[in-house]
């Protein structure tokens, strides 16, 4: 395994610590590229006069899918790839729109072992553009026990998200 | 039984709930295509999308990102004999169309991952409509809210995902 990605194990994780924080200049190229990639074709993510005129925003407007995409890249930057998502929840209160930077960050909420021995994780994470707070977002992510551990290798009973 | 507003639940919306619904085979395959250009699309460099040997020491081999779980079952835009624009999560426009609901927004979304999704899976769905609110006012109008959770499951009946969400359909104010 190359020694160039994070490889966290849980001793490395503390409750109430942060996770580093992602800043990302946002383009109208960033929103079609994100809404295309996710396959998704509703015209508020790629037309401006659609979405000013019938969704009366601004601008285009990153979609759902892309912002879950976004969190996930997020969250694995900091566990390295042995991280494993195991369940995320965010509610949107506001858009990312071209010509913003935005900005991840995270804390760590809990930390616990399930009865089958997985290491969990669980965190605080918020989207904001400057002051303006746009997505809420909860995750709980599986990080490995020791360097012998790897969350991935748990199948059925033994992985409960 | 009558809320508030005097109105009531149509019948064929309470025979939805706890149903599930719309069982389909997503329209193609799982491929790395779509994985490496969703990654890129969030500067994702986990080696994982991109190294197939580690992908292999790790993952037994190439998975998609977990978090594309909806992308593999929304419709193309166009295809031979369609003559309807079809819809991800028909039971959403069913509900705004039987309640008479022009407009919608999802607040909430829960995505709980199982099994990893791999290039070449053919992954199937269900929906379930769990709740239906009575008529509420918020700012955005008049309207309801509903729980709708999405089930996925791969060629082997493994689940490898659900979404739960949260719609709001109404009516802006007049």
């Amino acid at each position: 395994m190359s020694e160039n990605y994070p490889q966290l194990t849980i001793d490395q994780v503390q409750e109430g610590a942060p996770i580093p924080s992602l800043s990302y200049d946002v383009t109208a190229t960033t929103v079609v590229l994100g809404a295309l990639a996710s396959r998704d074709f509703r015209p508020m993510h790629h037309d401006r006069d659609f979405a000013q005129v019938r969704n009366g925003v601004k601008d285009i407007f990153l979609n759902t899918p892309n912002q879950a995409a976004w969190f996930e890249r997020f969250l694995t930057d900091w566990t390295g790839p042995k991280g494993r998502l195991g369940r995320i929840r965010f509610r949107m209160k506001d858009s990312v729109y071209p010509g913003e930077t935005m900005t991840f960050s995270g804390k760590v909420d809990q930390v616990s072992t399930d009865e089958t021995g997985c290491a969990w994780v669980d965190l605080s994470v918020n989207l904001a553009v400057g002051e303006r707070a746009v997505t809420d977002c909860t995750a709980r992510i599986a990080v490995p026990t020791d360097d012998a551990d790897n969350p991935w290798q748990r199948k059925a009973d033994r992985w409960k998200p | 039984m009558a809320d508030e507003h005097g109105t009531e639940l149509p019948e064929k919306v309470q025979g939805w709930v706890g149903k599930e619904r719309y069982h389909e085979d997503g329209e193609f395959p799982v491929e790395r295509g779509y994985i490496w250009t969703t990654c890129s699309s969030v500067e994702n460099g986990n080696p994982i999308f991109w190294d197939d040997e580690l992908a292999e020491t790790i993952t037994d081999g190439p998975i998609a990102m977990p978090t594309m779980i909806s992308l593999w079952f929304r419709p193309h835009l166009w295809a031979p004999g369609r003559t309807k624009q079809a819809q991800p999560l028909q039971v959403h426009f069913d509900l705004k169309e039987t309640l008479d609901l022009p407009e919608a927004i999802m607040s909430d979304n829960t995505i709980v991952f199982g099994e990893p999704v791999r290039p070449g899976d053919r992954l199937k769905t269900c929906q379930i409509l769990h709740s239906v609110s009575d008529v509420k006012t918020t700012k955005l109008g008049t309207g309801r809210f509903w729980d709708i959770e999405v089930r996925y499951a791969n060629q082997r009946d493994e689940f490898v995902g659900a979404e739960h969400y949260t719609g709001f359909g109404y009516k802006r104010p007049e």
